[in-house]
């Protein structure tokens, strides 16, 4: 039998070394497996790990696939901390897309960027409403919040596919299920860099992580709802005690996690593709509960996190076109680095000592 | 405080015992790619497994390898979703050198005309899509063809008079291939009819294998698809009705219900335009230059060829490959007039046929087809 006590937390530097240590046994699990599939031990390392930082476009371009998981991981971190578990950033991310998509689309001709700062408001509009339906839910019926989240998922992944399919279907595209392309004033820019030129898809929505983080990190450790946020979330008790709204704490975390999501599909699609299609996440609001753990539900945490995720994602890809190292064997690594973050989570929290059945 | 010690001792020792496992044997000598060499890059949208839409991809890159040996080096990279990925994948292996580089679904026609732009010396190649420009090519399979000669097989065949169609979505290329199965089935059989019910997926086995379910249910004894899984002819075996396989041959999976399979072969194609790209005579292709590609190539160019004809008795297997030879040399014009629609209207006719640009306009279901197509 194994016991677990909790321990007291006396060192915070385990908070950063914990996750460092995840990632290196992660990597030496990796070596293992290249190497019991027969493929060069370092090179191979070198593809998933190192290749994606060895030109600036190659950094580039991590930076423009985490973006849209580093900003859906901060909304996470509200739902997160307040041990509200939102599932469903990926329905969030969609409707909050599809709301915004649809809204520009209403301006064909539009070049006034104006309409961008619009979209943002109503692809957090969007998001935050399919985030609130589990609120609700849990708060008037006290229905599960995860299974209500994760089930909205597949609610709003038929919703854009019936909406491309149908309503906002371009008639010039031969059947195919594609929205007419944003006006210009909708188009986010690639970012231009005088004398270099554009490096990779690097994009001005970027930015907003910088933007983001600080004020996700300002909400939750220098303002009262933060600090009630994080009571409930580890004290419940207490945060009945000190008479704190249980149900609006719920709402307002759900409806913001929901909120980030939206934002994130509006600055994707905005920035990279330009129309609606049926697919417009990729798993970006599953992938981005891991980020959010990984960046131990800090916003300056949850930038590396997306960046090392990205980093694997785009390092498998190298992995592929160089080794050719197939993307299931690569694919093992976001699966290994979860397990280990989670054990390390396990033993910082708790004492674990063994003890025979008696 | 002793067992934390020995605790740590041994991670250690596993540590270093683990480096020295992973640094033993030398890697092997890398081949170095002479100039003669073509690189040649595909991007794939799944992994190939074993059936389906990107395994007939994957089995035309091994034609090309076999083909070329050592004159081509070909990387792949699978699982690139249809977004910014795509992108970023098919840039990195312009970046990485390759000489021309094939996209395979639809869904990557704007990031690599994209990335065509950027890239001019280098060819691209994209399958199934409508957007080309100078160093942009479009390649694309009547696939329509074989579903004309399903159709005639069906029609031998059936004894309740009633097919079952499993579509993926409403589109033209779908609609077409409706309408072929419902010329071919009602050349030899005027009373029997076609149901569809549309999986609104591409690759979905348990949709599919529902989709198949209600089929039998109400008494189909044929099925057809045209979506990617082998559950539908998996379901056909289990309850004694017949199908054909889709993309590639699916007999290893329904021994006895496979009458045929259509196989998407892109082999010929792919080795085709590498040679005119080591020949410098690559273009971007021989077709007209409307929609579908403009090289949409089907039976005749053996881009789309059908596996052996099984589980049927002679004379049906002698009408198919009369069928199979009949669209081969055009003989048999699979759209040509008298065409009507199943609601009476005339679509074409007599001594008319519609051209390919009518095709991809379908939007409407002819004679032999019950119901409407969804909109």
């Amino acid at each position: 039998m194994f016991i677990f006590t909790p321990r007291q937390i006396e060192n915070n530097n385990w908070v950063i070394i914990s996750p460092l240590i995840s990632v290196i046994f992660t990597i030496i699990i990796g070596a293992f497996i290249f190497k019991i599939l027969n493929y060069p031990v370092l090179e191979s390392l070198y593809q998933v790990f190192v290749s994606p930082f060895s030109r600036p476009d190659r950094i580039a371009d991590i930076f423009v696939k985490a973006c849209p998981l580093i900003i859906i991981g901060i909304g996470l971190i509200f739902c997160f901390r307040a041990n509200i578990w939102n599932i469903g950033a990926e329905g969030q991310f969609i409707f909050g897309t599809l709301c915004a998509g649809s809204f520009a689309l209403l301006f064909p001709d539009n070049e006034n960027k104006f309409i961008l700062v619009l979209m943002f408001f109503v692809g957090f509009l969007g998001g935050a409403i399919w985030g609130s339906i589990p609120a609700i839910l849990k708060i008037k019926l006290n229905v599960n919040e995860i299974l209500v989240s994760l089930m909205l998922v597949y609610i709003a992944m038929l919703f854009i596919d019936y909406i491309v399919r149908g309503p906002l279907r371009d008639p010039m595209s031969f059947g195919f299920p594609l929205s007419k392309p944003y006006p210009d004033g909708a188009i986010i820019s690639k970012i231009h860099f005088p004398g270099i030129g554009f490096l990779g898809q690097l994009h001005y929505g970027i930015l907003s992580i910088f933007v983001l983080a600080p004020l996700a990190w300002f909400l939750i450790n220098r303002t009262l709802p933060g600090f009630q946020i994080k009571v409930f979330g580890s004290a419940p008790k207490a945060s009945n005690f000190a008479g704190f709204n249980k149900n609006k704490i719920t709402f307002v975390v759900l409806a913001l996690s929901g909120g980030m999501a939206g934002i994130a599909g509006v600055i994707e699609v905005s920035a990279n593709m330009g129309k609606l299609q049926p697919e417009v996440s990729f798993g970006y609001g599953f992938t981005a509960i891991i980020v959010a753990f990984l960046g131990r539900l800090n916003p300056y945490g949850v930038i590396f996190a997306g960046v090392i995720i990205a980093t694997a994602k785009l390092g498998a890809d190298n992995a592929q076109m160089i080794l050719g190292i197939p993307k299931v064997v690569t694919g093992i690594f976001e699966g290994v680095l979860l397990f280990f973050l989670l054990a390390g989570e396990t033993i910082q929290n708790y004492k674990i000592s063994f003890k025979r059945k008696t | 405080m002793a067992n934390k010690k020995s605790l740590i001792i041994i991670i250690v020792l596993f540590l270093v015992a683990a480096i020295f496992f992973i640094m033993s044997q030398p890697k092997d000598g890398k081949k170095i790619a002479s100039d003669e060499t073509t690189k040649v890059g595909f991007v794939y949208l799944t992994t190939p497994g074993d059936h389906g839409w990107t395994y007939a991809h994957d089995l035309g890159k091994q034609m090309v390898e076999k083909h070329f040996g050592d004159k081509v080096k070909v990387s792949i990279v699978e699982n690139v979703a249809e977004g910014p990925d795509a992108t970023r994948v098919i840039r990195e292996l312009a970046v990485q050198g390759n000489d021309i580089i094939f996209t395979t679904s639809f869904g990557y026609m704007d990031p690599t005309l994209k990335v065509a732009n950027e890239f001019p010396d280098i060819k691209f190649e994209h399958m199934t899509g409508y957007k080309r420009t100078k160093n942009l090519a479009t390649g694309n399979i009547r696939f329509y063809e074989g579903r004309y000669v399903q159709g005639v097989v069906a029609g031998m065949m059936t004894k309740s008079n009633k097919i079952g169609y499993i579509g993926a979505y409403p589109i033209s290329e779908v609609i077409m291939g409706i309408n072929a199965f419902a010329q071919g089935l009602r050349s030899v059989n005027s009373d029997a009819k076609i149901s569809v019910i549309w999986a609104n997926t591409w690759y979905d086995p348990v949709k599919e294998a529902d989709a198949a379910k209600v089929h039998i249910a109400e008494g189909a004894d044929i099925l057809a698809q045209h979506t990617d899984s082998p559950a539908m002819l998996q379901i056909a075996e289990k309850n004694g009705a017949l199908g054909f396989g889709q993309s590639t041959d699916m007999e290893a999976f329904a021994q006895n219900a496979q009458l045929f399979a259509s196989i998407n072969n892109w082999g010929p194609y792919y080795i085709k335009k590498i040679e005119q790209l080591r020949n410098g005579t690559w273009n971007t292709g021989d077709g007209p230059d409307h929609w579908p590609g403009n090289t949409w190539g089907g039976l005749s160019t053996n881009m789309l060829v059908l596996s052996e004809f099984k589980n049927m008795p002679d004379d049906v297997a002698n009408k198919a490959s009369e069928a199979l030879e009949g669209v081969k040399n055009g003989s048999i014009k699979i759209f040509a007039g008298p065409l009507k629609k199943n609601t009476g209207e005339e679509v074409i006719p007599s001594g008319k046929e519609l051209d390919d640009g009518a095709l991809w306009g379908m939007n409407y279901y002819l004679e032999g087809v019950i119901g409407n197509v969804p909109n």
